[in-house]
């Protein structure tokens, strides 16, 4: 069983308007290179120019947030679902 | 040019949100609807700004806000299609730093508020190559 990544609505323009992805990868770091490669125009929404994941993506693994556990290194099984979800932010 | 269809209740929503706040920045989600075709926002969720160290030229929605007003939205069978916010006696112009943060496809509606009184309100869109904001017409929309 794969791994079901869940797509935030201002990002499914750039996955053919789907809401979720499925795909295979050990841990977290390689489930979203592996989704950036496939497609590429999602890459500079969640990656800085230097490739740190952006402060306002936020991932979580089965609803944990991966600050929490092994950030991109978090190990991944079969089923389990990523989910990246907003923060907003900005000011004068 | 993108629009954006706001009905007066909620662009006064939005403009009142500005003034309780002042000096201080608000921040809340607009709920509505995107067909692809037309965007029209149907309702607020006034949420409170996270950035307690520095309200008068930041704001921050947290991960938990958003799933939050998500539910809000989901719950009256609508979608979060924005955010707005306030400029405290400041142009209702994005900032470098809020194209920096921003997210493609959302409205970001922002109000100038001089003085404690609400002004101009603007909304805007990011470019796809997140090198700049596009302005977003703001039509009035029927009451809903």
């Amino acid at each position: 069983m794969p791994i079901n990544v869940l797509i935030p609505t201002p990002l499914r323009p750039f996955v053919g308007k789907r809401n979720s992805v499925e795909l295979t990868a050990p841990t977290v770091g390689e489930a979203l290179r592996t989704l950036t490669e496939q497609f590429s125009d999602l890459r500079k929404h969640l990656y800085t120019d230097d490739g740190r994941i952006r402060s306002f993506v936020n991932v979580y693994v089965n609803d944990e947030d991966i600050r929490y556990l092994e950030k991109e290194s978090t190990p991944l099984k079969d089923g389990d679902t990523i989910s990246i979800v907003p923060s907003i932010a900005g000011g004068r | 040019m993108q629009t954006l269809l706001l009905a007066e209740i909620h662009a006064r929503g939005i403009r009142a949100h500005g003034a309780e706040t002042y000096p201080h920045e608000c921040c809340g989600a607009l709920l509505g609807s995107d067909d692809g075709g037309s965007r029209e926002v149907r309702g607020l969720h006034k949420l409170v700004n996270r950035r307690a160290d520095s309200p008068h030229n930041r704001f921050a929605v947290t991960a938990d806000d958003v799933r939050e007003a998500e539910r809000a939205a989901q719950a009256a069978g609508l979608e979060v299609v924005g955010w707005y916010h306030s400029h405290p006696d400041h142009p209702a112009l994005p900032s470098e730093f809020d194209r920096e943060q921003a997210w493609p496809w959302y409205s970001y509606v922002i109000v100038s508020v001089i003085n404690g009184e609400a002004q101009i309100m603007a909304s805007w869109r990011l470019a796809d190559d997140r090198m700049r904001f596009e302005p977003e017409k703001i039509a009035a929309a029927a009451a809903s």
